[in-house]
């Protein structure tokens, strides 16, 4: 075999300084496991008794779909307002960046606390000629919503703001070659957005709606704001006044979150491969080019059934 | 019918903003031609292009594709301007290829062929897998229908980026430097098969600077600088006897 094909054998590099601190880590870690495990404040006898309670178990249900049906909305309105304010149309400009203007610059409580208002400041609402007396129709808008529904909504309209300029950046970042190479197939604009831009900008986007999700997730504990009691942390907190434990409910608490969390990120995970698809190349390029004709080269590159394959993918240039 | 040119651009001028990028351009090609365009860098032959499939709109002068005004309609002497969906099915008609390549990266070849015609013309997904099919054959690339761009060549890239633009059948090809971002020994590939589709019949419009290409291929030359047309004829005229001081400048420099 050639020399340079043969496989390196050699001492691996040792790092000293990684191992000592991996020591003193792992020390602290214990020392604090350790006490944390016979410290009393902690009653770890309660927290087993209430981790699996069912009424706690159904609470983090009820926080994973608040999050799941509050990001989806937030999403689809993101890409609303991303789309409206990267148009030509200077109305639907200025209505995205109004909008983000008014959710960005308040904070959620506040916003939450609004929504749970809505019902009262907007006891009924009638549909007529304004300054006549004619009227077709009165409802009370807010009354029929359930609390769950108006947390969503309170948490979605929130997070489109911000979702909006994650989209628009995402957009913002395919070349503006692709988006010339469809119109001048004769795509529509719709057509370019949805099967051209879109779905190249999903590379850009998903890894912040990613920890968008997870931020959501936590900030769904806000919603008593609005008055929905029944998700994770206001029910972990009412448990414990009732049986006047702190301590051991926040724990439970914290390890639903992170769990919900640790599978949120597995979720991620894969969609950032698919949506990875076609950028960089699934297998990767073998050190050597094809066009050396090493035998170990051309056997390792069995899809390669072109002689003239270049391999370092040219990306795009303006 | 047929005496109609396919391109026929008269006194076209273009700019942005104060700069006025061409000015008073007039060109004519028949059908089946096929006419190259040079000229320094800058000189807008990139905007020329564009316009004629109305990526860039027009500021005065009249331009036609195979007899109908581009971007707009005439009714008497007054011009209105066309819908987005007018402008659009007048550009599924003709076919552009760019210096970039612009594949959509994140579908297959064959996905990128079939994407137009089945989105935009509603040819149904068999028939028109079966003509990205033809086409691919044609540029010498089917063994990679199931390949995303990112493994191609630039050389191959730029095959599969002509058969995307004749799977909508277009009646007219423009193409914007299509070697220039190419290695040297990928230049080849690219050519010929533009040769061969220049044999087929096609009408194409080549923005490049292979003399070569333009000398062999083309019907006929015309040299730009400065957003106006210096110089024009055959190629082989243009370019073994060049006229003009600015043509023999620019010539003396590529050859
Ligand atoms: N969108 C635009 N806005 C403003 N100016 C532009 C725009 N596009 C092109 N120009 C200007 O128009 C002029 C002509 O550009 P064009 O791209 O048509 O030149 P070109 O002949 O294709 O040059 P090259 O050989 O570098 O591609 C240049 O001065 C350029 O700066
Ligand atoms: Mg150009």
């Amino acid at each position: 075999m050639d020399p340079a094909t043969e496989p390196i054998k050699a001492v691996k590099l040792r790092h000293p300084i990684r191992t000592a601190l991996a020591v003193v880590i792992l020390l602290l870690v214990v020392l604090f496991v350790w006490d944390a495990a016979t410290r009393e404040a902690y009653q770890w006898p309660l927290v087993g008794q209430y981790l699996l309670d069912r009424r706690i178990s159904q609470a983090a249900l009820i926080t994973l779909a608040l999050t799941i049906f509050a990001m989806v909305l937030a999403i689809v309105m993101g890409l609303l307002l991303a789309v409206m304010r990267l148009s030509d149309n200077p109305v639907l400009k200025a209505v995205s960046w109004a909008y983000l203007w008014l959710f960005r610059g308040t904070p959620v409580y506040v916003q939450l606390v609004f929504w749970g208002l809505l019902g009262t400041i907007y006891r009924s609402v009638s549909v007529g000629v304004p300054f006549t007396d004619i009227e077709f129709f009165t409802v009370s808008p807010f009354e029929a919503i359930d609390l769950f529904w108006l947390a969503v909504l309170g948490l979605a309209f929130n997070e489109a703001a911000y979702m909006a300029e994650i989209v628009r950046g995402g957009i913002l970042s395919v070349p503006r070659g692709q988006d010339e190479a469809a119109r001048a197939l004769g795509m529509s604009w719709r057509q370019t957005m949805l099967r051209i831009v879109v779905p190249q900008s999903m590379r850009v986007i998903i890894p912040p709606t990613g920890n968008e999700v997870i931020s959501m997730l936590k900030t769904t504990s806000l919603v008593t704001a609005l008055g929905f009691s029944l998700e994770l942390y206001a029910r972990t907190r009412a448990i414990s006044a009732q049986i006047y434990a702190t301590v051991p409910l926040l724990i439970v608490a914290s390890i639903w979150y992170l769990l919900v969390t640790s599978i949120l990120m597995v979720g991620q995970h894969y969609l950032e491969k698919y949506y990875g698809r076609g950028v960089a190349p699934q297998r990767a390029p073998e050190t050597d080019p094809v066009e050396t004709g090493s035998v170990a080269t051309v056997a390792g590159t069995p899809e390669t059934g072109d002689s003239n394959t270049v391999p370092p993918p040219k990306r795009e240039h303006q | 019918m047929t005496d109609v040119p396919m391109v026929h651009a008269d006194h076209i001028v273009k700019s942005y903003g104060t700069h006025e990028v061409l000015k008073d351009i007039s060109v004519t090609v028949k059908r089946g031609e096929v006419a190259c365009l040079i000229g320094p860098s800058g000189s807008g032959k990139s905007t020329f292009l564009r316009c004629i499939n109305h990526l860039e709109a027009i500021n005065g002068g009249r331009l036609s594709v195979d007899g109908d005004l581009i971007g707009y309609r005439q009714r008497g002497d007054k011009l209105y301007e066309m819908s987005p969906s007018e402008v659009s099915k007048q550009r599924a008609d003709i076919g552009m290829v760019f210096q970039s390549f612009n594949l959509f990266p994140h579908m297959t070849v064959l996905e990128n062929i079939i994407e137009a015609p089945t989105r935009v013309k509603g040819i149904k997904k068999a028939d028109a897998v079966a003509t990205a099919y033809e086409l691919l054959e044609r540029v010498g690339l089917a063994h990679k229908a199931k390949v995303y761009p990112a493994h191609l060549s630039g050389g191959q890239q730029q095959r599969i980026a002509i058969a995307r633009a004749l799977a909508m059948s277009p009646k007219l090809m423009l193409f914007d430097e299509p070697t220039s971002a190419l290695d040297p020994e990928l230049v080849g590939e690219v050519l010929d098969v533009m040769k061969g589709l220049a044999e087929s019949g096609m009408t194409m419009i080549v923005v490049t600077h292979e003399i070569g290409f333009a000398r062999e291929v083309g019907d006929s030359l015309f040299f730009m600088d400065g957003g106006v047309i210096v110089e024009s004829g055959d190629p082989r005229d243009v370019l073994n006897n060049p006229k003009h001081q600015r043509t023999q400048s620019f010539l003396s420099k590529v050859l």
